[in-house]
């Protein structure tokens, strides 16, 4: 099996996993505000991490191409308080514009 | 759910919150295709998975070269908010069996959203809500990421669609209403900085994953 399919139906069982485990667990056992205040600290730290390495790296090297341009707009954009499909597509359109002059 | 009247007002809540979160899922198929998934795989993600942030977390760290694990790790370390939804919502809506199956893998941001939006018009309402747009976003959000699956293979080179800026801009999308205070931004521009100067030293994936300690050390002191 390739790592593709690992990764396709591995994220799956385990997204499930953790949804169902939640319906069934009693309440309390997560209630304490350390955790809740953790749960909402992660996603900004692993989203924000993936900003980066997907703008800024390519293998494991650092480098700055099209992809920044087209993020550049997108930080612009999201700054004038666009909607998200606006965002995407505005990132997508400066990078391939850029892609293709230089 | 068919127990009371659905209100107007909850179904158009869960509709609009469906159709323009499910449109979301058009980034995300093409994504997975520029990213060397192919399209059975992208409508996988989105039929398993079933979590925005989580499939583009596996598409994004595959598509830079880390293991199968680490991309397993991240989606799997973002999808734990579904838990705790899991958590606010069993006691509302008290399924068992096959149908707490389904509650589960529709359990999300935006149902868990809605049905707390309406908890102030009763429990009926709060659960109306959970229901319609979970099944809601599943339905458009799988349609959608096969019409971008689809769409992005008939692209061709994706870089010249721009379809690898589209998704990190995605993620800056996604983290962006998360930042409104500014330890919050602080966090996020610490984790920016940490994993692209990871990059050149960890193997690929982990940078990002590893960020996630930060979160947790900060968690722990605040």
């Amino acid at each position: 099996m390739s790592a593709l399919w690992i990764a396709t139906i591995g994220a799956g069982l385990v997204a499930f996993t953790l949804k169902y485990t939640g319906h069934s667990i009693p309440a309390h056992l997560l209630a304490h505000p350390r955790i809740q205040r953790i749960n909402a600290l992660i996603p900004i730290a692993l989203l924000s991490a993936l900003v980066a390495v997907q703008s800024f790296t390519e293998k494991s090297r650092l480098m700055i191409d099209h992809r920044a341009a087209g993020v550049s707009v997108a930080l612009v954009v999201l700054l004038l308080k666009a909607p998200f499909p606006v965002v995407v597509l505005s990132a997508a359109i400066t990078s391939a514009a850029v892609y293709r002059l230089f | 759910m068919s127990v009371s009247r659905v209100e107007a007002i909850t179904v158009r809540d869960s509709l609009s919150v469906s159709l323009t979160v499910g449109a979301y899922g058009i980034a995300f198929g093409a994504a997975a295709v520029a990213n060397g998934f192919s399209v059975l795989q992208a409508c996988l993600l989105s039929l398993l998975t079933f979590s925005g942030a989580s499939q583009f977390a596996v598409v994004g760290v595959m598509g830079a070269g880390g293991s199968a694990l680490s991309a397993i790790a991240t989606a799997s370390l973002l999808g734990v908010r579904n838990l705790l939804y899991g958590l606010i919502m069993a006691p509302h809506l008290q399924v068992k069996g096959f149908k707490r199956v389904i509650a589960a893998q529709v359990t999300i941001d935006e149902s868990t959203a809605v049905a707390l939006g309406s908890q102030k018009r009763g429990s009926d309402a709060m659960r109306h809500g959970f229901w319609l747009t979970g099944f809601g976003v599943f339905f458009f959000w799988n349609v959608f990421t096969l019409a971008g699956a689809l769409g992005a293979q008939a692209l061709g080179d994706t870089r010249a669609w721009g379809l690898d800026a589209a998704v990190p801009a995605a993620f800056l999308g996604l983290v962006w209403p998360r930042l409104e205070k500014n330890s919050d931004r602080a966090l996020a521009l610490a984790c920016m900085v940490f994993a692209l100067a990871m990059t050149p030293i960890l193997p690929a994936g982990l940078p990002i994953i590893a960020t996630a300690f930060i979160a947790i050390a900060v968690g722990l002191q605040r």
